[in-house]
């Protein structure tokens, strides 16, 4: 009976330590920052900001309520895609990156997943959004402002330059704009035309007490100590940069009295997010861009249908087709080899997947055959023949010492620029049989749908890679369905969910 | 010893000696010619047919997903380099068994072959390789290895084999298979023939 009810005890024990450490580890996470400003036309209100592994996130929510825009959950693809007025920016989980209407965006932390809220950098709102938005958005970090539309918010610098007595001090405004001074005893009021300012807070020293916004949001106060005489002040205007100059001199009453020298210094700034290097390591693992090479093109027309379909054309319509998910859907940067109808050496297709430093090359092509009633999908990987191998096996093995600036050297693998794939053939053998997976879910495939062979594009890729035939043209029902709208999109739609599937993994082999 | 037992001594000395120097002529003297390498049915019984050698020449399987070997008679060549031609030729022009196809271009022709000391083959095509594929990669795969598998499956002396166009260095035939580096043979994309 004793050991029952002590059971009990001691789970209950590990549990509330358990939710005490998952407490903690949360709080950490998600500490509360000082909230952004968003100034507009129509005022201000409050971004609630928060802190994700140091860095400082926004809830995709929050946009939402702020900027009017949609934001919807793709959970297939793992992402999250904001749309305003048509225009969409598709960011997908733990990727420091964004898609805006195509264009891959860097962000300086990665887009995080909390339950049910998207968490992304604040700078996704000056990087992403303003993209997409139609009025402007700047992100005045330091100041803990956003900007919105077209508000007159002039970044204003305060700087004692000597304690003196004279004390001389400066305000800069940038972009320039006219600027009143009112000196007032013991004070000097600057009053600036703008919707507001953008302050930095000053150091302050001599006789300047202390420098300060005013009551107005367009105004700066100069607060002279008890010691100070009366203030003058200059305007002059330099490089669109309008500068207050003030020197203040000693009052009669303290002309013996040594001002003190000390500067103090400046207020301390709005919280500085510390950079957390799990997310700098998670973007150069994560993947970036992607390549879709269309078969054949130009002159080469490829494989050419019974009915006049042509490979070349296929190729083309359903690399697009891709194209468009990856885009959309990932966020990822994706390559077309070519975009039109033209002849491509294979060289140089493998070039533009090595150049673009590409995560991935899928090649796609339309098969044709012996006999008419072949059909299916095939998918190809290379096959290296042992000459190569050991080729490659030397190189990798010997390396080549190169010398470094610094002195000393540096070991560099020499590898045959058109035998690149040998690095990569445990991975795209992995892709093979993840492309078959996803593709025998909607297509019909060949009685061999993996094949190994020496396929030339293939060799000199420096990434995982493989090579898709997505039917039989010379299959006169294939080519019909090859024709159609819905075959190419569910043979994009295969392929990309291929790809989600083997991003993760890879992505997840490569974590340490 | 009387005179008798002289004389037999005397003999079987003799026919001792003579069996060591005919043991000594057939080990250092002329050898007897050996038997074809090859599995020759040569029609030695009348000269004036054309000796030849049985090959293994590959063609399209029925549904055009493999190669099979095909058993054909082909002329017997005095040379490698001259067997290694008559053996292409075949591959190129033998008409393929029924309900099997052909996996080469009509037309195509053998412009040269030959052997390194390395074992390279070295086998150039005319463009009608090209210029009559009809594409896809599972048909040039076929194609290259049709070439490749009868060379390598005949000639012991070919270990490796590459593929020349019109005196040329080529990419590929069709835009998939590399063809810049000589071919072992592959015997994944073989399946037995029924044919016997």
């Amino acid at each position: 009976m004793r050991s029952c009810g002590a059971v009990p005890l001691r789970t209950s024990v590990v549990a509330i330590l358990i939710l005490a450490i998952v407490a903690t580890t949360q709080g950490q996470d998600s500490s509360p920052a000082t909230p952004l400003t968003l100034v507009s036309r129509d005022g201000r209100r409050t971004v609630p900001t928060s802190l994700q592994a140091g860095r400082e996130v926004v809830a995709l929510d929050d946009v939402a309520n702020l900027f009017q825009v949609s934001v919807k959950e793709d959970a297939l693809a793992g992402g999250v895609t904001v749309s305003y007025r048509g225009r969409t920016i598709v960011a997908s989980a733990n990727r420091p990156m964004a898609s805006v209407e195509g264009r891959v965006v860097s962000l300086p932390s990665p887009v995080v997943r909390a339950g049910r809220r998207w968490l992304v950098p604040i700078e996704f709102l000056s990087v992403a959004l303003a993209s997409i938005y139609d009025q402007r958005i700047e992100l005045r970090r330091t100041s803990r402002l956003l900007i919105v539309g077209d508000v007159r918010l002039p970044r204003v610098t305060a700087l004692v330059e000597s304690p003196g007595p004279p004390t001389r001090a400066s305000i800069d405004i940038a972009p320039s704009t006219a600027v009143a001074v009112n000196a007032e005893p013991g004070r000097l009021t600057v009053r600036i035309d703008a919707d507001g300012l953008d302050f930095t807070p000053a150091n302050a020293g001599g006789l300047i007490d202390r420098i300060r916004p005013g009551d107005q949001p367009n105004t700066i106060v100069v607060t002279l100590t008890d010691a100070a005489g009366t203030a003058r002040s200059t305007v002059t205007t330099e490089n669109n940069v309008a500068r207050v100059l003030i020197e203040v001199p000693a009052g009669a009453a303290s002309e013996s009295r040594a001002p003190s020298p000390e500067v103090r210094p400046p207020t301390p700034e709005s919280p500085t997010a510390v950079p957390d290097p799990r997310a700098a390591l998670a973007a150069i693992r994560t993947w970036q861009t992607i390549v879709i090479d269309p078969g054949h093109g130009g002159d080469d027309v490829g494989v050419r249908g019974a009915k006049g379909a042509e490979e070349k054309q296929l190729t083309l319509d359903i690399a697009r087709r891709l194209r468009t998910m990856v885009e959309n859907r990932l966020g990822l940067r994706v390559i077309l080899t070519r975009d039109d109808d033209r002849a491509i050496a294979l060289d140089q297709r493998a070039a533009v997947a090595n150049n673009g430093k590409a995560n991935l090359l899928i090649s796609l092509h339309v098969n044709g055959a012996l006999v008419p009633e072949q059909a299916g999908a095939e998918i190809f990987h290379l096959q290296l023949d042992r000459e190569s191998a050991e080729v490659v096996r030397v190189a990798t093995a010997e390396g080549t010492a190169l010398p470094t600036l610094g002195g000393g050297t540096r070991r560099l693998d020499l590898i045959p620029w058109d035998l690149a794939q040998a690095r990569h053939l445990d991975e795209s053998s992995v892709l093979a049989s993840v492309l078959q997976e996803e593709l025998q879910r909607q297509i019909p495939m060949s009685t061999s749908p993996v094949r190994q062979a020496p396929m030339r594009l293939l060799a000199a890729a420096n990434m995982p890679a493989a090579l898709i035939e997505v039917a039989y043209l010379t299959n006169p029902e294939q080519e019909a369905r090859l024709n159609s709208d819905d075959f190419k999109t569910v043979v994009a739609q295969a392929v990309f969910s291929a790809i989600v599937r083997f991003r993760a993994w890879s992505e997840e082999s490569q974590t340490p | 010893m009387s005179m008798k037992v002289w004389w037999l001594a005397f003999i079987g000395g003799l026919s001792v000696l003579v069996l060591i120097a005919i043991s000594i002529a057939r080990m250092y003297g002329p050898q007897e010619p050996p038997p074809p390498e090859q599995p020759s049915t040569a029609a030695a019984a009348d000269p004036k047919e054309t000796a030849h050698i049985t090959a293994t020449l590959f063609f399209g399987s029925p549904d055009g997903q493999s190669l099979v070997p095909v058993r054909r008679d082909v002329p017997l060549a005095s040379s490698v380099v001259e067997q290694g031609r008559q053996i292409l030729a075949a591959q190129l022009s033998a008409e393929p068994p029924a309900s099997h196809v052909g996996v080469i271009p009509a037309g195509t022709t053998v412009r040269a072959f030959y052997v390194t000391d390395r074992g390279d083959a070295f086998v150039d095509l005319s463009p009608d390789i090209m210029r009559g594929h009809p594409g896809g990669s599972l048909n040039e795969l076929l194609t290259v290895y049709a070439i490749v598998n009868a060379v390598t499956a005949n000639l012991p002396a070919a270990r490796r084999v590459q593929i020349l166009v019109d005196g040329k260095e080529a990419d590929t035939i069709a835009g998939h298979v590399d063809l810049r580096r000589p071919l072992t043979r592959n015997d994944s994309l073989v399946r037995e023939s029924d044919e016997k």
